[in-house]
């Protein structure tokens, strides 16, 4: 049997599995509760590997080990900036939001401001965020499909994205939060399963010595020693000191971004208490870190077992590199037919990946337009929490649709860095009202407005005018040239401005409430009068 | 018991002492730990930015001081996660649910 026929079973097998699962859970989502936070029944480890499952996407597990295989260090580096992040998600923002907010980002600015700008603004930013991420995840999904079974055809491609698309959206349309979360929960132990299995071996093919493993992964990349070192992708001693400002500033993107992601935030409303909420972030970090740390292992492995010039051959960017060790690998140890399995189970893992990141991102931004935008917005809160989520549905199917729609053309542009640039605008915007909300007492409904457009709109034009959009062969339109700053990442302007535009916004407006202010800061401190979790 | 207002409740908890020291504990803890992560952190990326020689040195075999410093982020990240969830369980915890206890018996 072919690798992609068996890969192909195997996904077959994972869809129909997660689709009988999103069945069951439709069955028990009834209220807005359920379906924008899962009825807040989900225990923190299941969280915690929901969350996992949310963050991992693709781009960290193919991307990241693909890096590694390329360009060495440098995607190890890469990977430390999306862990150490959930320690802002820990320290100051995970229980505080689950104890104050109800189902979106938006709910916690909204709890002390005027309602309609904050809501409005936080709703736009979670959508922009999100269609950035999600855009990423789609064409990556293409691409990856295309390598994995064999898809050449511009067609096979097409109809890749739109299997996607419709994927997500009835993950998320029929199961909800519920749903959804399963899902991830499902692909974060397949995706550990996975990685852990091909790093045993690989660790084992190097007799579990380390130094040696390296030594090869140096040797068979080309590059010798600098394979060891950062500076072959991100900052490059050719590309000067911007370069390394660049560098930089994507590490202070990647750092701050993560705790202002909304499809990361609503993760936290999933649980009955701001306690689960920190155990779900404790068992995230367990399983991110340690993903992260098997992911150096595999990335330096595909380098040293299958070489980085035929992982280059088959992808540019390397993304092929974690199948490719796992074919090799299996080959090397089980035989051929070993080879085969071990490569169908990587590719499944992959689809998995892809899928439960585009639901969850589906879920965070049609969650945001139909309970901020629609219900608190557009109906000033008039409206019955049947039809906020019969609003919330036909939003994730329109989002689902716009996702496709913009996806097929992008499809040969390269924006890979729509992922940095979500993490930059989350950093820029959300955190900034989000950490002012909950711990400056004089913040205001203009310094909430102005910290979110501000953070987003600086991002997005200091982006425009990089050379990740124009100028340089891997921009987006490398044909064309009106790059105006040396910097692909916004991250280390744009961050500062957010909180500036924050605290300008804020003090001057007179508007302040202390009342409000004593009543979120008892309430995010103490858990009084949280949302409760739904009985059933 | 009379039933007070919510919002008179809130302020009145804010002000209270007990209340003020719960906020410093978690205030005291989390602020400084977050300076002190990011400030590690940057420091690693800025090294790995501008002093290449130094991150290059071997120490064990191929094993350089880049690989060590960027395992060493993952270490200090499980041990910080954990010392906070030590300090919330043990400084955080028992005081907010009196707390709790204390505005619900007001507010029910």
């Amino acid at each position: 049997m072919k690798h992609e026929t068996l890969a192909t079973i195997l996904f077959l097998v994972f869809v129909a599995g997660t689709l009988a699962i999103t069945f069951w859970a439709s069955r028990n989502t009834k209220t807005a509760t359920d379906y924008y936070a899962g009825g807040r029944s989900f225990s923190g480890v299941q969280n915690g590997l929901a969350i996992g499952g949310d963050y991992m996407s693709a781009a960290s597990f193919l991307g990241i080990a693909g890096i590694i295989a390329l360009s060495g260090y440098d995607g190890f580096l890469y990977s430390i900036g999306f862990l150490v992040a959930w320690l802002v998600a820990l320290l100051l923002v995970a229980e505080l939001m689950r104890n104050s907010g109800k189902f979106t980002m938006a709910d916690v600015l909204a709890f002390r401001m005027s309602p309609r700008p904050v809501r409005t603004a936080a709703g736009v930013s979670t959508i922009v965020v999100s269609i950035f991420y999600l855009l990423a995840q789609m064409v990556g999904a293409g691409a990856l499909v295309g390598l994995l079974l064999g898809i050449t055809s511009q067609s096979g491609k097409v109809w890749t994205i739109i299997a996607v698309g419709l994927l997500m959206v009835i993950y998320v349309v029929i199961g909800g939060m519920k749903g959804t979360t399963w899902v991830q929960i499902v692909k974060a132990v397949m995706l550990m399963t996975g990685a852990a299995l091909v790093t045993l071996l690989v660790l084992g093919k190097f007799g579990f010595n380390l130094s040696s493993l390296l030594g090869d992964a140096a040797t068979q990349s080309g590059k010798g020693d600098a394979f060891l070192n950062a500076g072959l992708k991100y900052g490059t001693e050719a590309q000067g000191v911007w370069g390394k400002i660049d560098l930089i500033s994507l590490g202070l993107a990647l750092v701050l971004g993560t705790a202002g992601l909304p499809h990361i935030l609503i993760r936290f409303y999933t649980v009955p208490t701001a306690r689960d909420a920190r155990k779900s972030v404790l068992w995230g970090i367990g399983i991110i870190g340690v993903f992260y740390l098997l992911t150096l292992v595999l990335g330096f492995g595909a380098a040293a077992v299958v070489g980085s010039e035929k992982i280059a051959a088959a992808n540019a960017a390397g993304n092929t590199a974690a199948p490719q060790l796992a074919e090799a690998i299996g080959a090397d140890i089980f035989g051929e037919v070993g080879g085969t399995i071990l490569l169908a189970v990587i590719a499944a893992v992959a689809f998995a990946t892809i899928l439960a990141v585009v639901a969850g991102l589906t879920l965070a931004s049609s969650s945001s337009f139909a309970h901020d935008l629609y219900a608190h917005v557009f109906k000033r809160g008039q409206v019955t929490d049947k039809e906020e989520v019969r609003v919330a549905r036909i939003a994730a199917f329109v989002i689902g649709a716009i996702a496709i729609a913009l996806a097929i053309p992008a499809q040969s542009l390269n924006v890979a860095f729509l992922v940095a640039l979500a993490f930059a605008v989350a950093a820029s915007g959300n955190l900034p009202a989000i950490l002012y909300s909950l711990f400056w007492k004089r913040f205001n409904t203009a310094g909430a407005v102005s910290a979110i457009y501000g953070g987003l709109i600086s991002a997005l034009i200091l982006v425009i005018f990089s050379p990740a959009v124009s100028g340089a062969k891997t921009a987006m339109f490398p044909d064309v040239d009106f790059h105006l700053i040396e910097l692909s990442n916004p991250g280390i302007f744009s961050i500062p401005i957010g909180f500036l535009c924050g605290y300008l916004g804020t003090i001057f407006s007179k508007e302040y409430n202390a009342s409000k202010y004593a009543e979120i800061e008892v309430r995010s401190l103490t858990g009084v009068g949280m949302e409760k979790a739904s009985e059933h | 018991m009379t039933v007070q207002h919510d919002s008179s409740v809130y302020e009145e908890m804010q002000a209270s002492e007990q209340f003020q020291e719960l906020r410093r504990r978690y205030r005291s803890w989390a602020f400084p730990m977050t300076v002190a992560f990011l400030a590690w952190y940057l420091l690693y990326v800025v090294l790995s930015g501008f002093a290449r020689g130094f991150m290059g040195t071997k120490l064990l075999g191929e094993i350089n001081v880049a690989l060590v410093f960027g395992v060493l982020q993952f270490v200090s990240t499980f041990l910080i996660a954990w010392a906070y969830s030590r300090h919330a369980a043990g400084k955080l915890d028992p005081l907010a649910d009196e707390l709790r206890a204390q505005v619900e018996e007001k507010t029910q």
